[in-house]
């Protein structure tokens, strides 16, 4: 549902369907909707057979990457005798994203049958679930739920008497976007400063102690007892575009329109249907100015973009930007791009790990440019220096937190140029008025 | 939450606390593992994380005051000195941004006396500082004060919502 409104008929709830429901939280009111019968079935099935239904269903990741979820389990080794880790990435900070907030508050058990699910696919004695700090209310409510699936034999040396030891830590992070980064993760449930590693190793050979370690996002593991109960097939049916975009995806939607929310969609809605339609389009009297459709480190959008686009992996790439997390800050006609590009790089100047060089001058340096043009005191070589910047911030770093302060500044530059050019010319006051 | 720690070092892992500590051991191969959760309680504990409880961390764990002290600065929600008994972040991210965030923002700042962010109001009741992205970004602006998430914060309401924080 379009939680905090009621569903929309445009909206196919699988995950949501619960949000807003205080009954469906506790262990009771969930299994009598259903929960753990997807764990039950998954205990009696040969680890292999999980992963393969969860590849054939068409899931990708739902943190921003859409890498294949079942190929990414069975990257995992299989008789090595070592311990194997799953991490849950319950550490959403991307901008423009709070989808996986309404999960860990409403439907905790869904997330946590999810993990259970994974770890036996994987061979994952543990989970480790890396909340973020600020999410305190979502932490109690998970920590509550964990206590709960112990309390009730789900989780434990004995699952559900199935004999499989399944155990879930909640570690509660400390304010720190880049542990949202999956080696930084690793390290900071270490007990490590949360810096990006460098890959290779890939997680699945040497990742959390060193052991094999698969990392999946809140929202892709809370979908997959849903895959689980009612098969692959009927998951790859959820598409209205591309074949290779299926399932139901949640879109938190914020910014300039009438509701907004977090929506549940089938992959491949036109994202016009979902700003007008679902979230009552733009406040009286204004009208859309820009899209940033996947969290903050995705390009921004135009209107013309938006038209014709379908809400989905390869929808939003033809049309000049990512799906990434699935979080949408939709903007009106008030909005000043240079503004809005001013505080996002802001925002990845503070959270740079500041390992690498070029991220740590770089974001810096994008955020003091773009506030100086602000302040009236822009150049107009400044655009031009913007753009080297983001040259030398793409693809040149660790992880990727440089090239997602760029793709907003480039595609701002690109696309909203007018924006720029309006603070770049301005009649300056005197610096010298004879006093 | 926050007690100002001005005299000597106290040990916080004594009693309850070091209990709670200890029963997380078996979830983690090793004691490091322990270091964010060790520095929650002492935060918990003291309303900041001082020389002498990075060294109590450290001594507990078995790593040394220098290693502690790179992760704490590391992560910005321990406090390396003290803070307000009600500490406040406010989000002004992007998102919350475009919707009149840095006006709450100022409001909080104008409305506590803490004349600037990052700085104690005189009478030690607040400390108001900028965050990013606090994760609830269709509900602008969220402020988290102490452990309240509160959500759909705008300057009218600031007056009334300071007001349940004595």
């Amino acid at each position: 549902m379009g939680y905090p409104h009621p569903i929309h008929p445009k909206e196919t709830p699988v995950l949501s369907k619960h949000f807003g429901e205080v009954e469906a939280r506790p262990y009771a009111g969930w299994v009598e909707r259903g929960g753990y019968v997807a764990l039950k079935k998954a205990l009696t099935m040969a680890p292999d057979d999980i992963t393969s239904e969860v590849k054939a269903s068409g899931l990708r990741g739902r943190g921003g990457a859409g890498f294949p979820t079942g190929l990414k389990w069975s990257f995992m080794p299989k008789e090595d005798g070592k311990p194997h880790y799953l991490c849950c990435n319950a550490d959403e900070s991307e901008p423009g994203t709070f989808k996986d907030r309404e999960i860990l508050r409403w439907t905790p058990h869904a997330l946590i049958e999810g993990c259970a699910i994974a770890q036996l696919a994987i061979r994952a004695e543990t989970c480790y679930i890396y909340i973020r700090g600020e999410f305190t209310e979502p932490y109690h409510i998970l920590q509550r739920a964990v206590d709960e699936a112990y309390a009730n034999g789900v989780l434990g040396a004995n699952a559900f008497g199935s004999g499989r030891r399944i155990d879930i830590v909640v570690h509660r992070g400390a304010g720190a976007y880049i542990c949202g980064e999956e080696t930084a993760m690793m390290n900071s449930i270490e007990g490590r400063r949360g810096n990006p590693r460098i890959k290779p190793p890939f997680p699945a050979v040497a990742g959390l102690f060193g052991k094999p370690t698969t990392i999946n996002n809140v929202e892709t593991l809370a979908a997959v007892p849903a895959i689980i109960n009612q098969g692959a097939a009927w998951y790859a049916k959820l598409s209205l575009s591309s074949p290779k975009s299926t399932g139901t995806k949640l879109i938190s939607v914020c910014g300039h329109v009438q509701r907004p929310g977090t929506y549940e969609i089938t992959m491949g809605l036109p994202m016009k249907e979902l700003i007008y339609d679902l979230c009552g389009g733009m406040r009286p009297g204004r009208t859309l100015k820009a899209v940033i459709p996947g969290g903050s480190s995705v390009p921004i959008m135009t209107p013309e973009e938006v038209e014709n686009c379908p809400t989905d992996y390869e929808g939003i790439v033809a049309n000049g930007s990512m799906l990434g997390s699935g979080g949408m800050i939709v903007m009106d006609d008030t909005t000043d791009i240079v503004h809005v590009a001013m505080r996002l790089a802001k925002f990845y100047a503070h959270e740079s790990c500041a390992q690498c060089t070029n991220c740590r001058e770089g974001t810096a340096w994008t955020a003091r440019i773009l506030e100086r043009m602000l302040a009236g005191e822009g150049k107009e070589s400044d655009l031009g220096l913007l753009l080297d910047l983001a040259e030398n911030m793409t693809g040149k770093t660790i992880c990727v937190l440089s090239d997602s302060c760029a793709a907003p500044v480039v595609s701002g530059i690109q696309k909203f140029r007018p924006d720029f050019d309006r603070h770049l010319n301005v009649e300056r006051p005197l610096k010298t008025a004879g006093v | 939450m926050s007690t100002h720690e001005t005299a000597a070092h106290e040990t916080v892992f004594a009693g309850a606390v070091l209990a709670k500590l200890e029963a997380l051991y078996p979830k983690y191969p090793d004691k490091r593992s322990l270091l964010l959760p060790a520095l929650w309680m002492i935060q918990e504990a003291r309303g900041w994380i001082s020389d002498g409880s990075v060294a109590e961390v450290a001594e507990t764990l078995g790593l040394t005051s220098a290693y502690v002290r790179g992760v704490v600065t590391f992560y910005t929600m321990y406090h390396t000195h003290p803070v307000g008994r009600h500490f406040i972040q406010v989000c002004t991210t992007s998102p919350c941004g475009i919707c009149g965030a840095e006006d709450v923002a100022r409001a909080l700042v104008k409305e506590t006396g803490c004349g600037d962010l990052g700085a104690t109001s005189p009478d030690g009741r607040f400390t108001v500082i900028e965050v990013e992205c606090l994760g609830a970004c269709g509900f602008p602006t969220p402020i988290l004060i102490d452990d309240d998430f509160i959500e759909n914060v705008t300057v009218d309401r600031v007056p009334a919502i300071l007001a349940r924080y004595i």
